[in-house]
């Protein structure tokens, strides 16, 4: 193992950590391109869509509502709730930024995307709790160029594509998401509670879908998956205890 | 080519409730103490809600959506080579091909 130190080599290896992320952006944001074209915004409109808003779902809701006809507060309001998430993704990283200005943290949350989030939630299982500012850069970054090009990629080629699911793309963002919950999985030492809180996260999330907006049942389902979590620790920690794991 | 105003409305909006929910966590709870049972809870959150985006991914929750079998074989196939490689990459590779290859052969 080599000793990294310097902010540069940090930011490098951030950058490297994206790269398996990249595919997956690449098409989603491509397919929001064509679907934002196919929606009548025209180039600089998409570049910037997906340079201040960076949602893959918030954007394909926006495209998706302009061919609907929706009013302008009734987008914004789904929007809103659809990227609600990211409140949650950004509570479990903030305890790794502690030493960092407000400004810096500003400017990673503003970058935070359920991909990046995976990646760094797994180096912080990995690191114990700690996360490099200039590593998460590289990370961001990386995420964010690449986001932006593809959308105006998607743009600029939405006429010519009529189906992307030839090549798989539209598999890229399912497969991104089962190798990140597998890193996570391989990451922790409690695979029996990991197990409860996975079986309960499923049951929640398409349990709760008939009752909440479309996107809040990932949130709803998540936040009573944790909770399972801690009352499944809470139980086996009562438990005499005849093996240890 | 120029910037509808009311698309530009629409992004500037977006931007916003996107942007507050992203931003706010990470500012204000980087500078606190939280107390034990959040931290307790917070560990289980990116488990549960990887899951949950999964689960929306695969499953046909939406309204007109059905399931896709070349997804449920490549979900299947991606979790094996997962486990395997411990590689996102290659995660994400083998889940592709065997989509493509599925929709080839079906």
């Amino acid at each position: 193992m080599t000793q990294v130190c310097t902010n540069r080599d940090q930011f490098m290896l951030g950058v490297k950590d994206c790269m398996p992320t990249v595919l997956g952006y690449l098409s989603v944001g491509f397919a929001a391109g064509v679907v934002e074209y196919t929606a009548g915004l025209n180039i600089f409109e998409i570049l910037l869509l997906s340079l201040l808003v960076y949602a893959g779902a918030g954007q394909f809701v926006v495209a998706g509502l302009l061919i609907a006809g929706a009013p302008t507060f009734t987008i914004i309001l789904t929007v809103f709730i659809i990227n609600m998430r990211h409140f949650l993704l950004s509570a479990v990283l903030a305890p790794a930024f502690k030493n960092n200005t407000t400004w810096q943290n500003v400017g990673t949350g503003f970058l935070l995307t359920d991909e990046t989030f995976g990646v760094a939630a797994n180096q912080m299982a990995r690191s114990g709790g700690k996360i490099n500012y200039y590593w998460m850069q590289g990370l961001n970054i990386t995420a964010y160029a690449n986001w932006v090009l593809a959308n105006l990629l998607g743009g600029i080629l939405g006429k010519w594509i009529t189906d992307p699911s030839t090549f798989g793309l539209d598999f890229a963002l399912a497969g991104m998401f089962i190798g990140l919950l597998v890193l996570q999985i391989s990451s922790q030492a409690n695979l029996r509670t990991d197990i409860f809180v996975i079986l309960a996260s499923v049951i929640f999330t398409i349990g709760s879908t008939p009752y909440v907006p479309i996107g809040l049942n990932v949130m709803v389902g998540a936040s009573l998956a944790a909770i399972v979590g801690m009352g499944v620790e809470k139980w086996r920690s009562i438990q005499p205890s005849s093996s240890s794991s | 080519m120029a910037i509808d105003s009311t698309i530009f409305l629409i992004i500037i909006g977006s931007m916003i409730v996107t942007a507050l929910p992203r931003i706010l966590p990470i500012t204000i709870l980087s500078q606190v103490d939280l107390p034990n049972w959040f931290m307790n809870w917070l560990k289980y959150i990116p488990l549960a809600i990887l899951t949950a985006i999964l689960v929306q991914e695969i499953v046909p929750l939406g309204e007109g959506e059905t399931w896709n079998p070349a997804h449920l074989v490549g979900t299947v196939v991606a979790f094996i080579i997962g486990f395997w490689t411990k590689s996102l990459l290659w995660t994400v590779i083998a889940g592709m091909l065997t989509v493509v290859l599925m929709n080839f052969f079906l």
